[in-house]
C-alpha cells in the first residue's frame, strides 16, 4: 500500500539471545517516510529489545539494518555513532541527563555530536523546547519537572538532532494517567507532521487512530501485521484483536 | 620553663610544618584525583584485562601498610641510585595509595548511576568517551564529594607517619622539640590541634563546594526533593 513511498529504515532477520534464551527471533520490518508503525504485544514479547537492537544499544546477534538504503556496519564505531545521531530514541523512563537543565539536555548533543557552538545549540534547544510547549521550563532540572514534562524534554532532545526516524519505547508507560495525554499530543503532532516513527505502546486508541500499521509481537516474533482497521476489525479472528480485548477487559 | 612557654616558643616552627603537611597532602590528593578517575573508568568500562590490572593495583596499595611502603620506596630509590628526597617519596607513596582509594570512591559513584544515562548519550550519537566525559563523570564526581572528603581527612592523618623519613612536617617538628624538651604531652596536643583545625577548614570548604555544584533534586544528601521516577 505504500510501496511507492520512500523507504527510510529496513531491518532484516534481527535475532538476539540473552543467557541462551531467544529474546528476538528473526524480526524484519520496513518503515517508509512518514509512517507510524506501532508495536504491540504482551510484556516480555521483545518490543523493547527490538527497538534497542534497531538502535544497536543492544547489539543484535545477527541481522541487517539499512537506513535510507545504506547498510549499517555495526562494528564500525564511527559509522555507528553517525547512524545513532540520525535515529532518535525515546525511552520509557526518559533518561534525561540529571545534572543538566532542560535546555542543556537538548543542547549537549548538538554541541558534542553536531559540533554546534554553545550559542547556536542554545538557540536550537529553546526552539525545540518551544515546539513541545516547554519554552518556559528551559532552566529547570529534570527533578523539577513532572513525568510528562520530562518525556517532552526527551522528545525535544531527539527532535533537535533532525532524526530520519524516531523509535519510541513505551513513551507513556511510566507516566501517571493524567500526564499521558500531553505526551501523546506531542507524538500525534509529530505523526501528523510526517515524522517517521516506530513506537511500542499499550495505548490502543492512539494506535488505532494514528498507526499506518500495527505489528503484533509475541515471544520474540512479529506474528501479525496490518493496518489497524483490518487487524482490529469487529469479528476478525486475529491474535491482535484478542490481545486488545484483554487490555479492554483489564481497563487499560 | 613551663609547658605553655615551650609550646608557644615552638609554635611558629611547628606551624611552619603545616606547609609541608598541606603540600604533601595536596600533591597526593591531586595525584589520586588525576589517576583515580581514569582508573575508575577503566575498571567500569574497560575490557577484562583493564579491569584486572586496576583490581591488582588497588589490592596492592590497599593491602600494604603505608609505613612499609615508605621504607620500601626509600630503599628502592637508594638502590636505584636516585636522589632519595623524603618529601618526594612521601608524596609518591601517599599519592599511589590515595589513587587506589579514590578510584574506588569514583567507581562506586559511577556504578550507582542509572544505566540509562550512558544509553541515552549513545542513542544521541555520542561516542562512549564523550558520554563518559560529559554525562557520567559530572554526575559521578558530584556524588563522590562526601566520600572524597572522607579520603582527605584520612590522608591528612596518614601523612603524619611520613616523619619517619625525616620530612619537616607538623609531626616531625613536634616530635623534634618534644625529644629535646620532654614536654611530650603539650607538644603532641598542639600538633593534634593543628591537624584538627586543618581538617575542619578543608571539610568546610568541601561542604561549600558540595552546595555550589548541587543540582536541584539530585541527591548528595542535600535534600531529596523529586527523587521519584514519575
Amino acid at each position: 500500500m505504500s510501496a511507492e513511498r520512500e523507504e527510510v529504515l529496513r531491518i532484516e532477520g534481527i535475532s538476539k539471545k540473552l543467557g541462551g534464551k531467544p529474546i528476538l527471533d528473526n524480526c524484519s520490518l520496513t518503515v517508509h517516510r512518514g509512517e507510524l508503525k506501532v508495536l504491540i504485544g504482551p510484556s516480555g514479547a521483545g518490543k523493547s529489545t527490538l527497538l534497542q537492537c534497531i538502535d544497536c544499544l543492544i547489539p543484535p546477534d545477527c541481522g541487517e539494518i539499512w537506513l535510507e538504503g545504506q547498510r549499517l556496519a555495526m562494528n564500525d564505531k564511527r559509522g555507528l555513532c553517525a547512524y545513532r545521531a540520525q535515529v532518535g530514541m525515546i525511552f520509557q523512563d526518559f533518561n534525561l541527563f540529571d545534572h543538566l537543565t532542560a535546555e542543556e539536555n537538548v543542547a549537549i548533543a548538538l554541541r558534542k555530536v553536531r559540533g554546534m557552538s554553545r550559542k547556536e545549540a542554545k538557540a536550537r534547544a529553546l526552539e525545540e523546547l518551544g515546539r513541545v510547549g516547554l519554552a518556559r521550563r528551559a532552566l529547570l532540572y529534570p527533578a523539577q519537572l513532572s513525568g510528562g514534562q520530562k518525556q517532552r524534554v526527551a522528545i525535544a532532545r531527539t527532535l533537535a538532532m533532525d532524526p530520519r526516524v524516531i523509535l519510541l519505547d513505551e513513551p507513556t508507560s511510566a507516566l501517571d494517567p493524567e500526564l499521558v495525554g500531553e505526551v501523546l499530543a506531542v507524538i500525534r503532532d509529530l505523526a501528523r507532521g510526517g515524522m517517521t516513527m516506530i513506537m511500542a505502546t499499550h495505548q490502543m486508541d492512539f494506535a488505532r487512530a494514528l498507526a499506518s500499521e500495527i505489528l503484533f509481537m509475541e515471544r520474540g516474533r512479529i506474528i501479525e501485521q496490518g493496518v489497524p482497521d483490518v487487524l482490529l476489525a469487529e469479528g476478525s479472528a486475529t491474535r491482535t484483536r484478542d490481545f486488545c480485548a484483554h487490555l479492554l477487559e483489564m481497563g487499560a | 620553663m613551663d609547658s605553655l612557654t615551650v609550646v608557644l616558643n615552638a609554635l611558629p616552627a611547628i606551624l611552619a610544618g603545616s606547609f609541608v603537611t598541606v603540600g604533601n597532602v595536596a600533591a597526593s590528593l591531586a595525584m589520586g584525583l588525576v589517576l583515580g578517575v581514569p582508573l575508575a573508568v577503566a575498571q567500569v568500562y574497560g575490557n577484562r584485562w583493564a579491569r584486572r590490572l586496576v583490581a591488582l593495583y588497588v589490592w596492592f596499595f590497599r593491602g600494604v601498610p603505608i609505613l612499609v611502603l615508605l621504607f620500601l620506596c626509600y630503599g628502592l630509590f637508594i638502590s636505584l641510585g636516585l636522589p632519595a628526597n623524603p618529601f618526594l617519596i612521601c608524596c609518591l607513596v601517599l599519592g599511589c595509595t590515595s589513587t587506589a582509594y579514590q578510584s574506588q570512591i569514583f567507581r562506586g559513584a559511577i556504578e550507582s548511576l542509572p544505566h540509562g544515562q550512558l544509553k541515552a548519550a549513545r542513542a544521541l550519537g555520542m561516542r562512549d568517551i564523550t558520554g563518559i566525559r560529559c554525562i557520567i563523570l559530572p554526575q559521578a564526581l558530584r556524588l563522590s564529594i562526601p566520600g572524597w572528603a572522607n579520603e582527605f581527612s584520612i590522608l591528612l592523618k596518614d601523612s603524619a607517619i611520613c616523619y619517619v623519613l625525616g620530612t619537616q612536617d607538623i609531626m616531625a617538628r613536634a616530635s623534634f622539640v618534644a625529644a629535646r624538651t620532654h614536654e611530650h604531652l603539650a607538644l603532641y596536643a598542639a600538633a593534634g590541634l593543628i591537624y584538627l583545625v586543618l581538617t575542619l577548614v578543608v571539610l568546610k570548604l568541601l561542604r561549600r563546594l558540595e552546595y555550589k555544584v548541587h543540582v536541584p533534586g539530585y541527591s548528595t544528601g542535600m535534600g531529596t526533593e523529586g527523587m521519584g521516577v514519575g
